[in-house]
């Protein structure tokens, strides 16, 4: 085999592995990592969440400050979550919810399911 | 024009004895004590009370690791001073996230306090879980209608405590909502205009910093009822930390927690806990010790920290 033809081979093989390798993340991160909203210094991250409907959403408050997770239309609301807490709630049907903080209300975050 | 001038200024240095050091910025009168209690003349119809405020019981982090511990030690500081505070004021956030338990610690804690009486006011880490029912099922006995808000009178100076955390809104301000501003110009409309008043509620009842939070949005309405009287002194926690500001005859004053500082407005990203040495911390938390002399104005307001 010459050179140049096992240089494009290999290439073609990294190409390959690289390729398989970026589908793996792609579909562990699928499977594995559940939408999640980071609370953080006051802040819902991100602020604004779009998934398809059926998701169910996880929200972690990292604050040693407690917050809620709360609907403003009273839809669903979490206790007060404190020091690494977390609230899950299931999105059956599209449309935009507005949540915020009982206890600090300027703190505002926004769900889209489609 | 300010009440308190340099006339002003030096008979309340007159009266208020030594181990308090009087600061004068701005024309904002100011004292700071750090050894034992203000100089309130008790023979002569004065009275000393002690404001705690935001004891935060459950609170677990960096900021301090035990706020039960630190509860306690304040109360011990309350219990060293002479003459004896006629009653204490709790300004609100006895619990931090109003966990199974939280209020009866507080209870048990503050039940070892050596005064006639201890008054309430909620704030919002009281009652955001349950809208105030276990807070008022507690503190609402003897209030108006069972709402939480007073008024009491202790040696003709009028106390009123009002309740600022039960109709968050919008930004996150503090709201006293009508029915309640209506009662307190109805409270306050009887008294001569000579009378001190003390206003003491959770959120303080000036714009403080609103982008946290850190206002009444219809405070102005309160205030308003109150101008015409020659001394009014307004006590409020939340803010954990200690300002003071005086507009015509009302004088305002956040307290210290019990438990933990809090940033300056707008210095941090966000108003939480802030985390500092331990020996630091001990200088930022503790309590506000009252004095009333009669005749003599303003109230002298005295911050003790436990560092």
């Amino acid at each position: 085999m010459k050179e140049g033809t096992r240089a494009r081979a290999w290439y073609g093989r990294a190409l390959a592995v690289v390729g398989v390798m970026t589908l793996l993340i792609g579909v562990h991160a699928l499977a594995a990592t559940p939408p999640r909203i980071e609370i953080k210094e006051f802040k819902y991250g991100p602020p604004t969440l779009s998934v398809p409907a059926g998701t169910t959403l996880t929200w972690v408050n990292h604050d040693e400050e407690p917050h809620t997770v709360t609907s403003a239309t009273g839809a669903f609301g979490s206790a007060g979550l404190v020091n690494d807490d977390t609230f899950a709630q299931t999105f059956t049907k599209p449309g935009t919810y507005q949540y915020f903080c009982k206890i600090h209300p300027f703190m505002k975050g926004t769900v889209v399911v489609k | 024009m300010d009440r308190i001038d340099r006339r002003g200024f030096l008979e309340c240095m007159a009266w208020a004895g030594t181990g308090v050091v009087w600061t004068a910025a701005g024309g904002v009168l100011s004292s700071r004590l750090i050894t034992e209690a203000s100089a309130a003349d008790a023979a002569a119809g004065g009275f000393t009370f002690v404001q705690i405020s935001d004891t935060h019981i459950g609170f677990k982090g960096e900021a301090n690791k035990d706020a039960t511990a630190t509860l306690q030690q304040v109360v011990d500081r309350v219990n060293g001073l002479r003459p004896a505070p006629a009653f204490v004021l709790h300004t609100g956030d006895q619990t931090h996230g109003q966990k199974a338990g939280a209020f009866d610690t507080v209870a048990e804690i503050l039940k070892t306090v050596k005064t006639e009486r201890i008054f309430y006011v909620p704030g919002e880490h009281d009652v955001f879980l349950d809208g105030g029912t276990e807070y008022l099922a507690r503190y609402g006995k003897g209030t108006v209608g069972g709402r939480g808000w007073q008024s009491f009178d202790y040696k003709g100076t009028h106390f009123v405590g009002l309740v600022n955390v039960l109709k968050y809104k919008g930004e996150g301000m503090g709201s006293l909502g009508d029915e309640q501003l209506a009662w307190l110009e109805k409270d306050v409309a009887p008294l001569s205009s000579s009378t001190p008043i003390v206003v003491f509620s959770h959120v303080p009842l000036w714009a403080v910093y609103p982008q946290w939070g850190w206002t009444t949005e219809d405070a102005e309405r309160a205030l308003a009822s109150l101008r015409r009287f020659g001394s009014t002194t307004v006590l409020n926690g939340h803010i954990h930390q200690v300002l003071r500001k005086v507009e015509g005859n009302i004088s305002f004053h956040t307290a210290l927690s019990t438990a933990f500082p809090q940033p300056a407005p707008g210095s941090a990203p966000a108003p939480g806990p802030m985390k500092i040495p331990e020996e630091q911390a001990r200088r930022m938390i503790g309590v506000t010790d009252v004095a009333y002399v009669p005749g003599k104005h303003p109230l002298a307001v005295v911050d003790s920290t436990l560092g």
